[in-house]
């Protein structure tokens, strides 16, 4: 069973086809980059999985749909796409990642909070508990969204754009968090601007450019072909 | 001025007249729910909304009064705020259906605001020319018009407004997490439409609520500026809202003290210059407070 199966999305923006009859699917017990050149849909294709923007075609997780696997599922969206100033403390934003556990009234137990520590602890972040979000640094953000999904204890992980803007440590750090996620059997997708880093961080990549030229193995599918016929020939610097 | 000081601190003990002391009363509730509720309005960025809101209850009010005077009845409170609330809704859907064209939503929220209420004071001339004693004071509705209170007016405003609180209790855990990140909440399984709808129609309820004290033009600034104040000095939601329901409360309180002591001065705007006084006055003093 695949963790993520979808065929035939569309997306339009305005006149612009954001997707266009993308099909494809993602590994379960793997770690999968989404590659492509700027405006090619890839955060696109995740929040179109996900119902966050309107979308057609059709979409599976462990090949059911969303509404039914929402408990396994996990988001990260782009550090970009919330408010910082927001008047929580860090420990706040991971206790968010416990919300289908409690529900609308739930107490929040001491063992919550423990769990949500944990979740900090992993991320090295268990220090900034009670800071308000808004005094960290673009990088420890990242990092509190990470353990946020942490906390939903999910079976697939997506990431949108997880390393965009933040510095050396919390990118290693995540990385390996992710990595024992996966070592876990669990799944992971994030949307990835760093060709140079796939090789290292990723085991299967998608190639999507509005829709999916290729997917599988990173040392089958990341080739400087199938990269050349992405880029249209204007191949970024693979160092 | 000195011979004042003793007017306005019986006003302010509640032993300036039964009708004063239910309006200080009444006024105090009204502030502490809408600076609750103003504060996951704030944070969700729908302040103008409730602007729109507001100013579209107007016809419903013309409407509701004239419905019941022919159909024979005597003008009721309760009738014109169901009046109210329903053209409030009618508000609030012409918003959202606007703002799904290429116009957006703060035009929407403009062009909307604006014609309901020309409508509300096309409706009110109207009825100002009918030959009926009934139709005095409703144009109390605009400002508020604190003097006609009576005691089940303010029962309404204390039992509404706790039914508010109760609710937002209920709901503060979706309602944080919506205004912080609209998108994880979503993915969580969160129905962000119907609990925006929720938190809505509880800026209804206040709005309601707040008719005869500060009016509809004014209610907004109780629901934004205690919210805003509170904002300046707290860097956690729980003590946000009750810090602006705190705000709220003792301006509404001063307010209507104030204004029975000094019977020029009209209630409702008093309370919403204090509430801007408290805001003034925050800003030097939480300067350099990271936000």
């Amino acid at each position: 069973m695949k963790a993520v199966e979808f065929q035939g999305l569309e997306v339009q923006y305005g006149d612009m086809p954001a997707l266009r009859d993308a099909s494809g699917s993602f590994e379960t017990a793997a770690m999968t980059a989404i590659v492509g050149p700027n405006g090619a849909g890839k955060s696109t294709l995740l929040k179109a999985a996900l119902g966050l923007i309107p979308s057609t075609g059709r979409v599976a997780f462990f090949g059911k749909p969303l509404a039914e696997m929402r408990a396994r599922v996990a988001y990260v969206p782009q550090r970009a796409s919330v408010d910082w100033d927001f008047p929580v403390r860090v420990i706040d934003v991971v206790v968010q990642g416990l919300y289908r556990e409690l529900g609308l009234l739930g107490r929040l137990r001491l063992s919550h909070r423990r769990r949500a520590l944990d979740c900090l602890e992993r991320v090295g972040m268990a220090d900034y508990a009670s800071r308000q979000i808004g005094a960290l640094s673009g990088g420890q953000q990242q990092r509190v969204f990470l353990a946020r999904a942490l906390a939903q204890n999910a079976d697939l992980y997506l990431l949108d754009e997880p390393f965009a803007g933040v510095d050396a440590a919390t990118e290693s750090a995540i990385i390996a968090v992710l990595k024992s996620l996966r070592d876990q059997g669990r799944s992971v997708v994030a949307v990835h601007h760093d060709l140079a880093t796939v090789p290292a961080y990723f085991d299967r990549v998608l190639l999507l450019n509005r829709h999916v030229q290729a997917e599988g193995p990173v040392a089958e599918t990341f080739t400087p072909e199938a990269l050349a016929r992405l880029y249209g020939g204007l191949l970024p610097q693979l160092s | 001025m000195n011979s004042l000081w003793p007017e306005i601190w019986a006003a302010l003990t509640l032993r300036a007249g039964p009708n004063a002391a239910l309006v200080c009363l009444g006024a105090a509730a009204l502030g502490l729910v809408a600076g609750v509720v103003g504060s996951f309005l704030t944070l969700r960025k729908r302040a103008l909304m409730s602007d729109a809101l507001a100013h579209a209850t107007l016809p419903g009010v013309g409407l509701a009064f004239l419905a019941s005077l022919a159909l024979g009845l005597p003008r009721s409170l309760p009738v014109l705020m169901l009046g109210a609330a329903l053209s409030a809704l009618a508000g609030l859907w012409a918003v959202q259906r606007l703002a799904r064209t290429r116009i957006g939503q703060d035009a929407a929220i403009g062009a909307v605001l604006s014609t309901f209420y020309g409508a509300g004071v096309v409706i009110l001339t109207l009825i100002q020319g009918l030959r009926t004693g009934q139709q005095a004071g409703l144009e109390g509705f605009l400002l508020g018009a604190t003097a006609g209170m009576l005691r089940a007016d303010v029962g309404v405003i204390v039992i509404g407004g706790a039914l508010v609180l109760l609710a937002i209790w209920a709901l503060h855990r979706p309602l944080a997490l919506i205004a912080f990140d609209e998108g994880a909440a979503h993915v969580m399984g969160l129905n962000v439409p119907r609990f925006d709808a929720a938190l809505m129609a509880l800026v209804l309820g206040v709005v309601l609520l707040g008719l005869q004290v500060v009016g509809l033009i004014l209610i907004v600034a109780l629901l934004i500026t205690p919210a805003a104040t509170a904002r300046l000095w707290t860097h956690r939601l729980g003590t946000m809202a009750l810090l602006a329901g705190a705000i709220g409360a003792v301006a509404g309180w001063v307010g209507a003290s104030l204004s029975a002591a000094l019977p020029d001065l009209p209630t409702g705007p008093v309370i919403v210059l204090l509430t801007f006084a408290a805001l003034l006055i925050s800003i030097p003093l939480t300067k350099g407070r990271r936000a």
